[in-house]
């Protein structure tokens, strides 16, 4: 376990994270003075600037110092790995919209068309596999929404129903 | 025995028990999915349960805790990948075994190795119950703080190789939870005059993030992985004679199970490390080990399963989660106004009582279960890989989307969904940012309310629990210090 993490931060692209956390903790340290309040004559522990101090201290203190450690390290820049955290951003997009949806669309059919559409993405053509993720968006409305009653508002389209069934559509789907 | 019939009261609704058989049922299958793990589950089910009555929602999580690395065993000796993480150790011995035609034999010993290990530990946990009643009130404020600065120390030096990067993962949490508005002289803290932060980070979004979506992204991302496992033929109620042959293996590993788990950071890893190796250095066939030998499937089922009611200790006793999945449930009792540490053992024993009860039930849930329905179980592992993700992203909306129906929170979800992704890709330490977020928040509060009776810091540590967690804090500290000088110096002889 304890080579594993070891090899785990010689891989290309990770002093690259850690440079890009380290700097943002600086930026984070050089707010401190603006983004918290130090009350003259109180005791250090109360102030309201002492635990974010800590925090923001520790990541600067021990960030620097895994980068002076790993400096001999030759990880190197790796493209193909900052390409691959890119491609997490189009899922990043796909979750962003379908958050936007659902007010709109109510959450039964834009979690159908959600995990249909994402099938398709994903390369499933098969009837078998289309439907098993038509099930499986079917299933999640039902056990969360209609069996828990989780807070999920009723879509903005449920207004154009007719009243019973308007009601019925907000309260289950 | 009053104390017995009233815990059982508590657990005898329907309720209780439907969220006992979903949350078991449920955490095996779970388990036995490559990639998903009960972090993931937990973290998407967390919102479900606040609209539950804390048993039932704890009932329900504790269920999917304790069941998910009976699970994580199947896929573990059938097709030589883990289900959760913890199942690691297995490979090692299972894929051996089901390589020479043992499966059976390897599933078997896995389910009365887990069955073993986890009844130990409640046992133990109950038989520990009155004395935590008598030790628990002696915590006060500035024991507990104590006691949580010990559990990020002993969080950050359980990352062996990584320790400086746990360490700025803790920070992280820890300035993490201090975002927003402060409640003792009232001001705002990094909001950079955003209204939205005002309200600060919650938990429940970080874990969202860094555990469900970022496993989604992890496993969208990247190839189909399919795996197709034989079935299995016989019973599978053979394990409990030869663990019985082994019984000095398993006896062991409970026990380095319960210690390990109560102490806060440490957990199943080093529970299972230390169970392991004496069990080969005890073995006579020690040259066995690696290559399918019975007692060392043993030594790493049995101090896995016996871990996570361990872990329950120091959360009901102090409030202190010791890794990533008692910080979820911390959350389910703060929602229920349901305050864990001391007060909880004085005043709401029978609560206590009717946990453990309820994990003792639902690891005979989770046997019986298994017994007949392994075969059943093997279909959940054929399942595709990015499916599986579709299934993570879409369930983690319910997860995020339900707190407060606000976009802001699914957008920072999704944020830290790349940032645990990125630390996915890496084996980056994620747990200290959550027990960062979490102990900071205790440190914070407990420091001040103690600094008030404290005149020279020596009155800081003039208790006996006071004076005995800052000696183990400093011996924790020297002795990791030591270690180090050591390294260092064997590395330079070495280099000569």
């Amino acid at each position: 376990m304890t080579q594993h993490r070891e090899e785990s931060i010689h891989r290309p692209g990770v002093q690259i994270f850690i440079a890009l956390f380290v700097l943002f903790a600086i930026f984070l340290l050089s707010q401190l003075a603006a983004e918290t309040r130090f009350v003259p004559n109180g005791k250090l522990v109360e102030q309201p600037r002492f635990w974010p101090a800590i925090g923001v201290l520790s990541m600067v203190c021990f960030g620097l110092a895994q980068i002076a450690l790993s400096w001999r390290i030759k990880a190197g820049w790796n493209p193909g790995e900052v390409a691959v955290w890119l491609r997490a951003f189009e899922y990043l997009i796909w979750f962003m919209v379908y958050v936007a949806v659902v007010p709109v669309l109510g959450y039964l059919a834009t979690t159908m068309a959600f995990t249909i559409s994402l099938a398709l993405r994903q390369g499933y053509r098969d009837v078998r596999s289309l439907g098993a993720a038509a099930l499986l968006g079917l299933a999640i409305v039902l056990v969360f929404k209609t069996g828990l009653a989780v807070k999920i508002p009723g879509g903005a389209v449920y207004e154009y129903l007719p009243g019973p069934l308007r009601n019925f559509m907000i309260v289950n789907f | 025995m009053e104390l017995l019939g009233s815990a059982i009261l508590i657990l005898a609704r329907w309720d209780v028990v439907a969220a006992l058989v979903v949350g078991s049922v449920g955490g095996v299958i779970i388990g036995a999915i490559p990639g998903v793990g009960a972090a993931v589950a937990i973290a998407i089910l967390l919102p479900a349960t606040f609209s539950l009555d804390p048993i039932v929602g704890l009932s329900a999580l504790l269920g999917i805790y304790g069941s998910s690395m009976y699970g994580g065993a199947i896929p573990a000796i059938l097709i030589n990948t883990p289900g959760t993480a913890v199942n690691a150790l297995t490979t090692y011995e299972g894929t051996p075994m089901t390589e020479r035609g043992e499966a059976r034999r390897a599933l078997s010993l896995a389910y009365s190795a887990s069955f073993y290990g986890a009844v130990f530990s409640i046992v133990c946990l109950i038989l520990l119950s009155p004395v935590l009643a008598w030790i628990a009130p002696m915590f006060g404020s500035r024991e507990i703080f104590l006691a949580a600065l010990l559990g990020v120390i002993l969080v950050v030096l359980a990352h062996r190789g990584q320790i400086l990067l746990a360490g700025m993962m803790a920070g992280f949490g820890i300035w993490l939870n201090t975002i927003g508005l402060e409640t003792l002289q009232y001001s705002q803290r990094y909001t950079f005059g955003q209204t939205w932060l005002s309200g600060g980070v919650d938990l429940i979004v970080v874990v969202l993030g860094l555990f469900a979506i970022s496993q989604a992204f992890v496993l969208l991302v990247e190839p189909d992985k399919r795996a197709h496992a034989e079935p299995i033929t016989g019973g599978l109620l053979s394990g409990f004679k030869e663990l019985a042959v082994y019984k000095r293996v398993a006896a062991a590993s409970g026990s380095f199970g319960v210690m390990m788990g109560m102490i806060p950071g440490v957990g199943e890893f080093t529970a299972q490390f230390l169970s392991y190796t004496y069990a080969q250095k005890t073995s006579k066939t020690p040259e066995a080990f690696g290559k399918g030998s019975p007692e060392g499937l043993i030594a790493s089922e049995t101090a896995n399963n016996a871990v996570p009611a361990a872990a329950m200790i120091p959360l009901l006793a102090l409030g202190i989660p010791g890794e990533a999945l008692t910080a979820m449930m911390l959350s389910v009792f703060y929602v229920h106004n349901v305050i864990p540490g001391p007060g909880l053992f004085q005043n709401q024993l029978d609560f206590v009582v009717a946990i453990y009860l309820a994990l003792l039930v639902l690891n005979v849930l989770v046997l019986v279960f298994l017994l007949f329905s392994t075969n059943i179980l093997l279909k959940v592992i054929e399942i595709p890989t990015r499916f599986i993700g579709m299934a993570v992203l879409t369930l983690s909306f319910v997860g995020v989307y339900s707190l407060r129906n606000s976009a802001i929170d699914c957008a920072m979800a999704a944020g830290f969904g790349i940032f645990g992704f990125i630390m996915k890709r890496f084996s980056l330490p994620i747990v200290p940012i959550i027990l960062g977020m979490v102990l900071g928040g205790i440190m914070e509060n407990k420091l001040r309310t103690s600094m008030m009776r404290v005149k020279t810091p020596l009155d800081f540590v003039d208790r006996p629990i006071a004076f005995m967690l800052f000696l183990i804090i400093i011996i924790v500290l020297a002795s990791h210090a030591f270690g180090l000088w050591r390294g260092f110096k064997t590395s330079r002889e070495s280099n000569r």
